[in-house]
């Protein structure tokens, strides 16, 4: 066997789901009808010029786009380098990029004739996307979110509760979003005649991976074009925040096969990387099956996993979605890690100097934007995903910093 | 090839009764209670036996049996362990079919060639990894079956005509019928779908067909065992694990009587199944 030379990172994944080794559809029998039909379902959706109309349309007038590509020139003058630029997909409706893609998935259960909508949720901000498209379009709406997720996001879970979702506080495990992904599946696996399942990321069977990639994908479509429009060329670096991975896919994917521009994906490090107390998978981890792919997980010898650590709920999770591992495998993106103190400071920074106070998962996107814009030269354009804005995170914040924090 | 699995159905339809197929989870509450409880098995009158191999998240698993992997995995179980525990059993039994099941983790990390060719010389008929569908084959079920080692696939209310042959191909040694769209230890099944259930199954193959998740009293495993070639019971046992332990959840001389008792009861159930519709 010869190797072929990759001439596109783009054409992933194959018809079984795979990118490279990672990717796939392990999940229980009772699943696979239903996420075979879910695959016929988008392929139909996708080919058809009504559903993209739908979405152009809902896009546009309910969710506020195109977001903006923000020049941040106190930023930029605070670190001496690069011209930092940020999209800001915290200015969505409902605070964060996780809407891109719930307005998608909803918009084909919808069509699907589903009625009643299950997710897992973290930070929160994917149970409100879920829980305003549900209310939007007179849904059940059911979000499972860790115990401990519930108590250090309580604002989203008062939101979820005004739209009318019912949220359910998951106990088992370390109560945070891996418990929740196990909860959800054992609910579909319940309920999977008349449920959808609307992942928040691009992780799961087989196509979720590569379906939330698709929908977020209009962050790095927009930001071609605005970043054409503002300089007349397209960026030179590209540097989003990785939880799952969704927001970090959808910048980075329609960028992947212009090979002269640098992409870096920023894990939570938690206490740091040595400590054991982190949420890096793919620095931290090795590849191994979880939530119905394989991918890079945080586990054990024996393949028991374990449990994640950062201060932002949305980044801690074990797993990483399967592009990502395979993008890190064959050295397309470069993974960095942000330590818990380092979002906290770039949290306060950037409220400081930009009056715009992020969320604490692209907060860690902000920390390596730090190291990294001052290296570069003045005239290197270096785009950041601001993936969400800061509102939920105030009380973890105020709880790190005592609460007259300056 | 002929092996314990088929040698046992063999001999049960002489007898013209079905198989009760009995769960638990290896390492609970401790590895030695636990090997314990697998030898009393036969006895108590187990035909086949499923050994649950622990995994921090298994996601096709009720709160029974989730709790039964935690405790085994505080208490120190590993896979190697698990394939210890079964080499012990497999010393002073010949004859029981002993299949292992859990999810696909625990299994890859351990290197699938390696996993194999130890579970086979421990003494293993039979694997059910709940997260290996067909369409992930090439995974473990292809060299499973090339080592001699049985592939037990599930099969579900959602798996219509169309989809049965491809969950039946590469199949062996039995089909484990999960009787609802849930997790273990959910609702209970209805006697009535599950017998037609079967029969749908046995249009697509000669294998025998044994029912599980939602099974608990003697009672409906009696109703179960009708219409079907085995009757799995899995929830119930852990549990009756779990009432037996003592407030610091280690194991007391009620733990192995407390499973065994059951098992019995289960037994009688399964063996009076068909003599009282005949
Ligand atoms: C604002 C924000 N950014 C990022 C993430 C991480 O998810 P992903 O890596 O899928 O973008 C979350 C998850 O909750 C989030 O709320």
């Amino acid at each position: 066997m010869t190797v072929q030379p990759l001439n596109s990172f783009r054409i992933g994944p194959d018809e079984y789901g795979h990118f490279g080794i990672y990717g796939g559809r392990f999940v229980a029998e009772t699943l696979m009808p239903l996420i075979l039909e879910l695959e016929q379902a988008y392929a139909k959706a996708k080919a058809d010029p009504e559903f993209k109309k739908e979405m152009d349309g809902y896009l546009t007038h309910y969710v506020g786009r195109p977001s903006p590509l923000y020049f941040a020139e106190r930023l930029t003058e605070h670190c001496g380098g690069a011209k930092i630029y940020l999209k800001r997909e915290e200015l969505n409706h409902t605070g964060a990029h996780k809407v891109n893609n719930v307005l998608g998935q909803i918009l084909l259960a919808r069509r699907m004739g589903k009625q009643r909508i299950i997710a897992e949720t973290g930070a929160g901000m994917h149970g409100v996307a879920t829980a305003t498209l549900c209310a939007r379009f007179g849904l059940e709406c059911i979000v499972y979110m860790g115990a401990v997720d519930v108590e250090r996001q309580k604002a989203n879970v008062f939101r979820m509760h005004m739209l009318g979702a019912k949220v359910v506080p998951v106990e088992s495990g370390a109560k945070t979003l891996k418990d929740a992904m196990n909860e959800a599946l054992r609910d579909w696996v319940t309920n999977v005649g008349s449920t959808f399942y609307c992942i928040g990321t691009v992780a799961g069977p087989h196509p979720y991976p590569m379906m939330v990639r698709d929908f977020q994908s209009i962050i790095g479509r927009e930001t071609r074009e605005q970043m054409m429009e503002a300089e007349g060329r397209l960026p030179d670096s590209l540097i989003a925040c990785i939880g799952g991975g969704s927001n970090a896919m959808g910048l980075f994917h329609p960028f992947l096969d212009d090979k002269d521009i640098e992409i870096y994906g920023v894990e939570a490090a938690g206490h740091g990387l040595d400590s054991g107390m982190h949420a890096a998978s793919i620095e931290g981890g090795r590849p191994g099956v979880l939530h119905g792919n394989r991918t890079y997980l945080l586990m054990d010898d024996d393949g028991q996993i374990t449990e994640a650590h950062s201060i932002s709920a949305g980044l801690d999770y074990p797993g990483v979605g399967p592009e990502h591992a395979w993008l890190h495998d064959v050295g397309r993106v470069a993974f960095l890690s942000a330590t818990d103190d380092e979002a906290l400071r770039a949290f306060q920074l950037l409220s400081k100097l930009e009056g715009i106070i992020p969320a604490l998962e692209p907060a860690h996107a902000i920390a390596k934007v730090l190291d990294l814009a001052p290296q570069k030269p003045k005239d290197h354009l270096m785009v950041v995903n601001l993936s969400g804005r800061g509102d939920k995170d105030l009380d973890t914040v105020a709880r790190h910093l005592g609460s007259g924090a300056r | 090839m002929t092996g314990r699995i088929e040698r046992r159905f063999a001999a049960l339809e002489k007898e013209n009764r079905a198989a009760l197929v009995t769960f638990t989870m290896a390492g609970d509450p401790d590895y030695a209670t636990a090997v314990a409880i697998l030898k009393a098995l036969p006895k108590a009158g187990a035909d086949i036996i499923e050994l649950g191999m622990p995994f921090t998240d298994p996601m096709a698993d009720g709160p029974a049996i989730q709790a039964a992997g935690l405790r085994a995995l505080k208490a120190g179980q590993n896979m190697k362990k698990t394939l210890a525990a079964v080499r012990e059993f497999r010393a002073g039994d010949e004859a029981t079919p002993l299949v292992l099941m859990g999810y696909y983790n625990p299994i890859y990390v351990y290197g699938v060639d390696t996993f194999l060719a130890d579970a086979k010389a421990a003494g293993v008929d039979g694997l059910i990894v709940v997260d290996l569908p067909p369409e992930e084959d090439a995974e473990l079920c292809l060299p499973a079956l090339a080592t001699g080692v049985n592939f037990i696939r599930l099969a579900t209310p959602t798996t219509d005509d169309k989809r049965l042959p491809t969950v039946l191909t590469n199949t062996s040694g039995f089909v484990y019928y999960v009787s609802i769209t849930g997790i273990t230890g959910a609702a209970a099944p209805n006697p009535d779908n599950v017998k037609s259930a079967v029969e749908r199954i046995k249009r697509h193959t000669k294998l025998p067909v044994c029912v599980g998740f939602g099974v608990r009293t003697a009672e409906q495993a009696r109703a179960i065992a009708q219409g079907a070639d085995g009757v799995v019971v899995g929830s119930a046992l852990v549990e009756a694990v779990r009432q037996s332990l003592s407030p610091d959840a280690k194991s007391t001389a009620a733990t192995v009587p407390g499973v065994t008792e059951l098992v019995h009861a289960l037994a009688q159930g399964v063996r009076s199944a068909r003599a009282s519709c005949r």
